[in-house]
């Protein structure tokens, strides 16, 4: 069950990658962004799944496009790949710092505190005039070992590396929810008094998953900045972070597909929002959530388990 | 051979509240030790020191000749000494079945956290171990059923089965048989008791009910206001009059002479 479930996700991201170069430009751009917001989410669920809901997720995502951004603008590497691994290390070592005071911390204290370090880094980006201040500064797009793509492909050649960093964190991520610190997660949000008590220190166990929410957020953002071709202090803004907790509630936290199906359905939503609705396009958004909440309230990502558990060979593992 | 658990002029004090005092034990292994005072006594107090839930203001514990004062509780549980509560502590939203198996996969785990990320949660040695584990304390029948709906007495034998799950040597029940029915709690103790005998475990209990007092310890200890002020074998304990009058009452004389 676990290993066929691996393998239709990665048939499906390996069917996404071949079907690529017959989309429309705007789809792959739109896919791109869909994707980069996707590995924030994924990271969202993780700690989600433990009853954490970070308000400041942003500030890693911003981390690790600004790192991105300012190599970029400062020396001469282009390489994607080195770029990237870049911003997911310099995210991933602010989550570990972070992380000795956040994990220390629950409910709606760890919420504010994640939101208040976010938002002192909005107001460094912002009053810094050599970053741009809050017009950000852009960023050159990138090499792939060396190769300099062009036109539509330079979209495409983006677009499957950020699908390969998807694969491999969702691959890896469903690996962790299967480990024995990754199935801890909903005991930590039951009784983390047992955890102790069967030898498990609960603060270090959320702290490892803050870290890897963290560096996910940061590769998140350093893809949606050589999307974007630019940074400004709005990634690292609440509203951001309030945007990724948006999707979680769309997706779900049952499942990593889950974080995909979210993040698409959420641009898509949003794009459409933007055409019909251009001024109030936040009202379609908010409707939509409503309508998830209450006709879904553990997301979208709870259809296709809903579907299943239709059929009578519903006992299973879960 | 030498005793287990040795604890040395133990003593808490919460500011001016002295919750324990004075408190010298040495426990020999396979020991079953009853703990019997009035609520406030210092009976949790004690309990709570001696798994690392509160660091004793004075005084030494020693477990297998390894200091281990003032540890945190999850160190302890490492070590080998583990505890029930009196309010079951389970994972309310798991089966019994994944409680188990979360237990058992945490005890197997052991060596931090990066050794946890790494180990698959369900493996086939974990798995029959759990399945071991319900059968031993006989709530193998609720394996799929959530502990959220758990009758008290499955909650508190899957709360003690959780505990045993890391194989430690000494283990503190704190109540096992509050909340349960009287009908019930002899069935409960026979099946816990005799679970612990198997697995070759020193037991501490704290516990109100006289009779499943005398009936399940090799020895008593009487706490009142926060000192020990009788240790010996159940029988003769419990029918010394200045227990009965602090702690179990005149109606214990009637089961004393049932005895005699």
């Amino acid at each position: 069950m676990a290993r066929r479930s691996i393998v239709f996700g990665l048939l499906a991201f390996v069917i996404v990658a071949a079907m690529a170069p017959a989309l429309p430009t705007w789809l792959v751009s739109l896919a791109t962004v869909a994707l980069a917001n996707a590995l924030v989410v994924l990271g969202l669920i993780i700690l989600w799944r433990a009853g954490l809901v970070p308000f400041g997720q942003a500030l890693f995502y911003a981390i690790g496009a600004y790192a991105l951004a300012l190599i970029t603008r400062y020396t001469g590497i282009r390489d994607a790949l080195i770029l990237i691994a870049a911003g997911a290390v310099l995210s991933c070592l602010a989550a570990i710092l972070a992380g000795f005071l956040l994990a220390r911390y629950r409910e709606i204290f760890f919420s504010m505190l994640s939101l208040a370090m976010s938002m002192i880094l909005y107001g460094v980006l912002v009053k810094t005039e050599t970053l741009g201040s809050t017009d950000g500064f852009g960023v050159e797009p990138p090499t792939y070992f060396g190769y300099a793509p062009q036109g539509h492909m330079r979209l495409l050649a983006l677009f499957w590396l950020a699908l390969a960093f998807c694969a491999a964190s969702a691959l890896l991520i469903s690996l962790y929810f299967r480990s024995v610190a990754g199935s801890l997660a909903v005991p930590i949000r039951d009784r983390e008094i047992r955890l102790e008590f069967l030898g498990v220190s609960v603060n270090r166990l959320i702290h490892l998953n803050l870290v890897v929410a963290g560096t996910l957020a940061g590769i998140g953002g350093a893809l949606a900045a050589l999307s974007i071709e630019h940074v400004d202090p709005n990634m690292s803004y609440w509203t951001t972070s309030g945007g990724f907790v948006f999707v979680t509630i769309l997706a779900g936290a049952g499942s990593v597909a889950a974080a995909f199906v979210g993040s698409f359905a959420f641009e898509f939503l949003k794009s459409i929002a933007y055409d019909v609705l251009p001024g109030t396009w936040q009202i379609f958004l908010g409707t939509a959530l409503l309508i998830t909440i209450l006709f879904l309230p553990e997301g979208i990502g709870s259809l296709y388990g809903r579907l299943r558990r239709r059929k009578p060979q519903s006992m299973g593992a879960s | 051979m030498s005793a287990i658990l040795v604890v040395h002029d133990l003593e808490k004090t919460f500011g001016s509240l002295v919750a324990a005092r004075d408190i010298n034990i040495a426990v020999p292994p396979l020991q079953t030790v009853g703990i019997i005072g009035a609520n406030g006594a210092g009976k949790t107090t004690f309990v709570n020191m001696i798994t690392g839930h509160l660091r004793p203001s004075r005084g030494t514990i020693v477990f297998e000749d390894r200091d281990i004062t003032g540890r945190p509780s999850r160190e302890i549980t490492r070590l080998g000494i583990a505890r029930s509560f009196q309010l079951p502590q389970i994972f309310s939203s798991l089966t019994v079945l994944e409680n188990m198996c979360a237990a058992t996969a945490i005890a197997h785990a052991a060596g931090g956290l990066l050794r946890q990320a790494l180990t698959p949660l369900h493996s086939p040695g974990t798995m029959a171990e759990s399945e071991a584990a319900l059968e031993l304390f006989r709530i193998t029948s609720y394996r799929h059923a959530r502990a959220a709906a758990l009758p008290q007495g499955v909650r508190k034998l899957l709360d003690i089965a959780m505990a045993v799950a890391g194989a430690p040597r000494v283990l503190l029940l704190d109540e096992p048989t509050s909340g349960i029915s009287i009908e019930e709690k002899f069935g409960l103790m026979e099946v816990v008791m005799s679970a612990l005998k198997n697995r070759r475990i020193t037991v501490l209990f704290v516990e109100h009910d006289m009779d499943i007092v005398e009936r399940y310890a090799d020895r008593v200890l009487a706490f009142y206001d926060g000192a020990v002020i009788a240790d010996g074998p159940p029988i003769e304990t419990l029918e010394n009059p200045r227990i009965q009058e602090l702690i179990s009452g005149p109606k214990l004389k009637a089961a004393a002479q049932r005895h005699a």
